[in-house]
């Protein structure tokens, strides 16, 4: 049984902005996965829900002709996971998302609730930040685009107001082709596991394989949001895919990242993850690449 | 041939049907649902309470603080009761508490329509409190100044005991040339059990009777314990345990009994229902206890053990419950495993702490001794450079061991066998040798534990049972035991035996799961791995007296002696084995007959005096990722001598089972506490119980001997898969990487922490 008090199915998405609007303490609901956990713990009295669980504009993917991506947030985990689109060019994407909890919260749970949950462990932030995914963001007044290397506000935070649906997460051609990519979730066990570190590694090689001509390194848990390495990235471009390449970048980032200590795990641990999995992304990513390391 | 075949569960269909009953499907929909109101301290006293406000939320029945509850201490373990005072379990609770000793304590309950409001106005509930330091372990507690928990145990100890075995002393031992010793600290946490079925009951009157439904292992004890509670004759109490959803001992308590029947009492008898949530169930019922020790070893380098040391703190937390007989229990395995040939000192407190209530859980104690006994074992070996399989030949029990204190006898032995069957199936001489001398990053290794278990708790407390079997008319026999079916298989070993001693096959078997104190024989319920060994005897020795009755019967019929009768395969036979006459034919005969009408049935209790050791071990092989502190177990491989196997179906996935409970044991469970001693991790995501991919091929060997004091040849089988899983993989990460760690679980951050001060992992500190 759950303190549920009110519960509207939104038509569509201007429906469901709409209803927003009209109810201040109205919340969204899409797989539930989320906002039910949080109900049954008496987070949320006397919910009113608004759900967007199943609207078939905000499900599935597509390629626009420019080739950008655009994701639905509603899609669950295991549909976007058996997505061709993404089987086919962002991989890596659909193995982070098949790592989420276990099969029922994936067939349940949505890839936009793991976004605008806020939380740093999210199984596709690392991915997604990565990309640089576009956040299209709807309310009754109108839209905007926040790139979600601004989304994030703090833990559990992030730039979404309470009346704002999130109806797209594009990746644009220039975010994707020619990247190979790479994620890790390091748990406690192997399925049914909130992160311990996410990290998500995309490279692009020259021409001959054997230089590094972008990097983008991503990671979950590492801070309070998750986080992009700027530096660490920019330092590997134009230098020899190497073993002393990936020692370098796995130091390099600890420079960046800032994780914290809790009952759960020690920074000194998480560090030690952090630098040993990225070591290991990196190479897998190089490998996916097409380059020897 | 019933016994000794792996015959289906007669309970299969059922379950996974969901035609089995189980509390939640037989209480009323009517019942009200209680919500218990938990302290947010861990040690103080409640001041007062205040419960306007949850009394005025529409829905709210009744609620009641630990201001109105009778004043009554009851105990709580599931023990035989005692008619011998000194003898009785530690009464240190009332229905609710002011004196507050855990966080979570229970300090006042709610009552309403349904579930949503209960909890609603529990949060409602607001006390006020006279605050006290937490107390985390033993030590703390035990220190001068520490708060005392309970006025009947000034400085927290409940109890220590000693004991010194040997003509010698261990300095003796240390001093013989050559001798090396070890010495260290090792720790175990608290773990829970996760029992899929939660603590649930219902209780109701009619008339003066209070009917307790309850998700129990131990009806007729819950029945002692809720008359003990509210003062009450205890044959006013009627327990009915329905199928459960797994209890590991944690259900070898009486959880919320009391209190459900207290609540209709004072409802007019109305249904009332507790069932706590899963957070609940982890943070405040019971758990696993937790261990310190002190101990150490002297060994000669030919490998012989000459001497060790023993000095245990287990944490009880704040309430008594099974108190000292685990840390007892613990004590013992330590002994009885290996030969010290000059001494063995030992000493165990078992100590009140503001952590959660430590009580019984598969292997009452055995599993924590069995860590330290096998983690000492493999470090002596490994200081004396001896490989760990042949310094535990050359130590070991051996055959007719007697326990110098309670005479418990090795009956039958095949220790030496188990090891030798483990060392060829894990193919041990040779992994050792493969993996002498490892460098890189990634590492392997194998490591084993024995153990020795004990079959029942005779002599230490009482061991009793009965059986109840009728025949009818249609030659079918329906049995009663006052044994329980916890998931374990009970039902359908005791329906083999009971098929086995009638002479009857399997199908004509109905045995009723449910027991109904009303109605059922006694029985003290579902543990200490007794229940094949001294219930299956109530069963076979009720099965025999009820075939010598038909038997007397079909004479008559038959007009011949009874003498040279038999029944086989549902048939009366003479001594050639010639079918006389049908047994349903005898049955219908006896209870529709003009002239000789009787009723066919039998019941007999047998009273156990004695025991035995039932033994085992396990084989592990891991492989090690240092630079990431995780261990991945390639191979596990559990030996036991459990005497003769029932159902070696049955036996095999027991074993499986105990072995899942032992990974997670030695890898990655623990009830986690900040400095006030509040559960941080009582939940499924956050306490981590091993998933299937975490879990390797589960490989199981039995040795099977035939024990003459068991009615089948069985032994203990239970408890102990559970018990040797630990400290094999934590000798095989020794193994592996030469690092010892002393305490469970073996965490990737505790490791890394391990491998970076034994310089595995190069580079510096993250600091």
């Amino acid at each position: 049984m759950f303190d549920i008090q009110r519960f509207t199915a939104a038509s569509d998405a201007a429906d469901a902005v709409r209803l927003l609007r009209e109810d201040p303490d109205a919340v969204l609901i899409a797989g539930g996965t989320d906002v039910l956990i949080r109900i049954r713990e008496g987070k949320l009295p006397d919910a009113h829900l608004v759900s967007i669980h199943g609207l078939p504009e905000l499900t599935g993917v597509r390629r626009t002709p420019d080739g950008t991506i655009v994701i639905g947030p509603a899609t669950p985990f295991a549909v976007l996971a058996a997505d061709p689109i993404i089987q086919t060019c962002l991989p890596f994407l659909g193995e982070a998302v098949s790592r989420v909890g276990g099969p029922q919260t994936r067939e349940a749970g949505t890839v936009g609730g793991n976004l605008v949950n806020g939380a740093t462990s999210a199984d596709s932030a690392p991915s997604l930040c990565a990309l640089n995914a576009q956040l299209v963001l709807r309310s009754a007044d109108g839209t905007r685009t926040v790139p979600i290397t601004a989304f994030y506000t703090g833990p559990g935070r992030t730039v979404r107001r309470r009346d704002e649906l999130l109806t797209e997460i594009r990746i644009l051609p220039e975010d994707y082709a020619g990247f190979a990519g790479e994620t890790v979730k390091y748990g406690k066990r192997a399925a049914m596991e909130i992160a311990t570190l996410g990290c998500a590694v995309m490279v692009r090689l020259s021409d001959d394989k054997r230089t590094v001509r972008a990097l983008r390194l991503a990671y979950g848990v590492a801070a309070p949001t998750p986080i992009r390495c700027p530096q660490a990235e920019a330092a590997a471009v134009g230098k020899p895919v190497s073993t002393a390449l990936a020692d370098e970048i796995a130091h390099a980032v600890l420079d960046e990242v800032n994780p914290r200590s809790s009952w759960r795990a020690s920074r000194e641990f998480r560090l030690q993850l952090i630098e040993e999995l990225t070591r290991r992304a990196f190479r897998a990513a190089v490998i996916r690449a097409g380059g020897a390391i | 041939m019933a016994v000794g075949q792996s015959v289906p569960r007669v309970d299969a269909y059922a379950k996974v049907t969901g035609q089995a009953q189980y509390v939640g499907d037989l209480e009323p929909k009517t019942a009200y649902f209680a919500k218990i109101v938990r302290s947010t301290i861990a040690n103080g006293r409640v001041t007062s309470i205040e419960t306007g406000e949850a009394r005025a939320l529409p829905g709210v029945i009744a609620v009641f603080t630990c201001f109105d509850v009778p004043d009554i201490q009851f105990p709580t373990a599931g023990h035989p009761w005692s008619t011998v005072p000194s003898h009785q379990d530690i009464c240190d609770r009332r229905l609710l508490n002011a004196r507050v000793r855990v966080w979570g304590d229970e300090i006042a309950v709610v009552v309403a329509r349904d579930r949503l409001t209960a909890e609603r106005a529990a949060g409602l509930v607001r006390a006020e409190y006279e605050t006290y330091p937490a107390l985390s372990t033993p030590a703390e507690a035990m220190a001068e100044g520490a708060p005392c928990l309970h006025d009947e145990k000034p400085g927290n100890v409940i109890a220590h005991t000693s004991f010194h075995l040997g003509d010698g002393s261990f300095a003796d031992a240390a001093a013989q040339p050559g001798a090396v010793t070890v010495e260290a600290d090792y720790a175990v946490p608290a773990v829970q059990h996760c029992h899929l079925e939660l603590v649930h009951a219902c209780a109701w009157m009619e008339h003066e009777k209070i009917t307790v439904v309850s998700s129990t292992q131990i009806p007729h004890i819950v029945r002692r314990v809720v008359g003990q509670a509210l003062g009450i004759p205890w044959s006013r109490v009627r327990v009915i345990k329905p199928y459960i959803g797994g209890g590991f001992g944690n259900k070898q308590d009486v959880l919320v009994e009391p209190l459900t029947a207290w609540l209709t009492t004072k409802l007019g008898g109305h249904p009332v229902k507790i069932e706590l949530t899963r957070e609940e169930v982890l943070g405040c019922t019971r758990t696993r206890h937790a261990f310190d020790w002190h101990v150490s070893a002297a060994a000669l380098p030919d490998g012989t053990l000459l001497a060790r040391t023993y000095r245990a703190y287990s944490n009880q937390g704040g309430y008594a419950s099974h108190a000292h007989a685990i840390a007892a229990n613990a004590a013992n395995v330590f002994k009885q495993c290996y030969r010290d040939r000059v001494s063995l000192d030992s000493e165990s407190y078992t100590v009140y702490t503001n952590r959660p209530t430590a009580g019984a859980m598969r292997g009452y104690g055995i599993p924590q001794g069995c860590f330290v006994t096998e983690a000492l074992t493999d470090d002596i070996a490994y200081a004396i450079g001896m490989d760990p399989l042949q310094f535990r030949l050359k130590n070991c029990v051996q055959a007719g061991y007697v326990d110098p204190h309670n005479g418990i006898t090795m009956h039958t032995y095949a220790l030496d066998q188990v090891i030798e069957a483990g060392r060829r199936a894990i193919g041990w001489d040779e992994k050792r040798a493969a993996y002498a001398g490892q460098t890189g990053p990634v590492r392997r290794g194998v490591g084993m534990a024995l153990f020795t278990y004990k079959t029942g708790v005779y002599p230490i407390s009482l061991e009793t049972a009965a059986c109840r079997m009728t025949l009818h008319e249609d030659g079918r026999v329906s049995v009663q035991m006052g044994a329980t079916e916890i998931g374990q298989g009970a039902d359908t070993v005791f329906s083999q035996m009971a098929a086995e001693a009638l002479g009857v096959t399997l199908d004509r078997i109905d045995l009723c799961s449910t027991q109904d104190t009303d109605v059922s024989p006694f029985d003290t319920g579902a543990y200490a791995s007794r229940q094949t060994y001294v219930s299956g005897m109530a069963c076979k020795k009720t099965g025999e007296s009820l075939k010598r009755k038909i038997l007397d019967y079909a004479a008559r019929m038959l007009n011949r002696p009874a003498d040279g009768l038999d029944l086989r395969e549902n048939r009366i036979v003479d001594e050639t084995g010639a079918a006389l006459l049908p047994l349903e034919d005898a049955a219908m005969e006896a209870c529709y007959s003009l002239t000789d009408s009787t009723h066919l049935s039998a019941e007999e209790s047998y009273h156990c005096t004695d025991n035995t050791f039932a033994t085992g071990a396990c084989f592990a092989e891991i492989e090690v990722d240092l630079p990431l502190g995780r261990i991945k177990v390639l191979r596990l491989i559990n030996v036991h001598d459990s005497g003769r196997l029932i159902n070696p179906a049955l036996a095999k996935a027991q074993v499986q089972g105990g072995m899942s409970m032992g990974l997670g044991y030695a890898l990655s469970e623990e009830l986690l506490f900040d400095e006030n001693c509040r559960p941080l991790n009582a939940n499924l995501l956050d306490y981590k119980l091993p998933t299937a991919p975490d879990t390797p091929r589960l490989e199981t060997i039995f040795i099977e001997t035939d024990d003459p004091t068991a009615p089948y040849g069985n032994k203990a089988l239970g408890e102990p898969p559970a018990i040797p899983v630990a400290p094999a993989i934590r000798n095989a990460l020794l193994n592996a990487t030469g690092v010892a760690v002393h305490s469970l679980p073996l965490t990737p951050q505790k490791l890394i922490e391990h491998f970076r001060a034994a310089g595995l992992l190069g580079g510096a500190s993250h600091v």
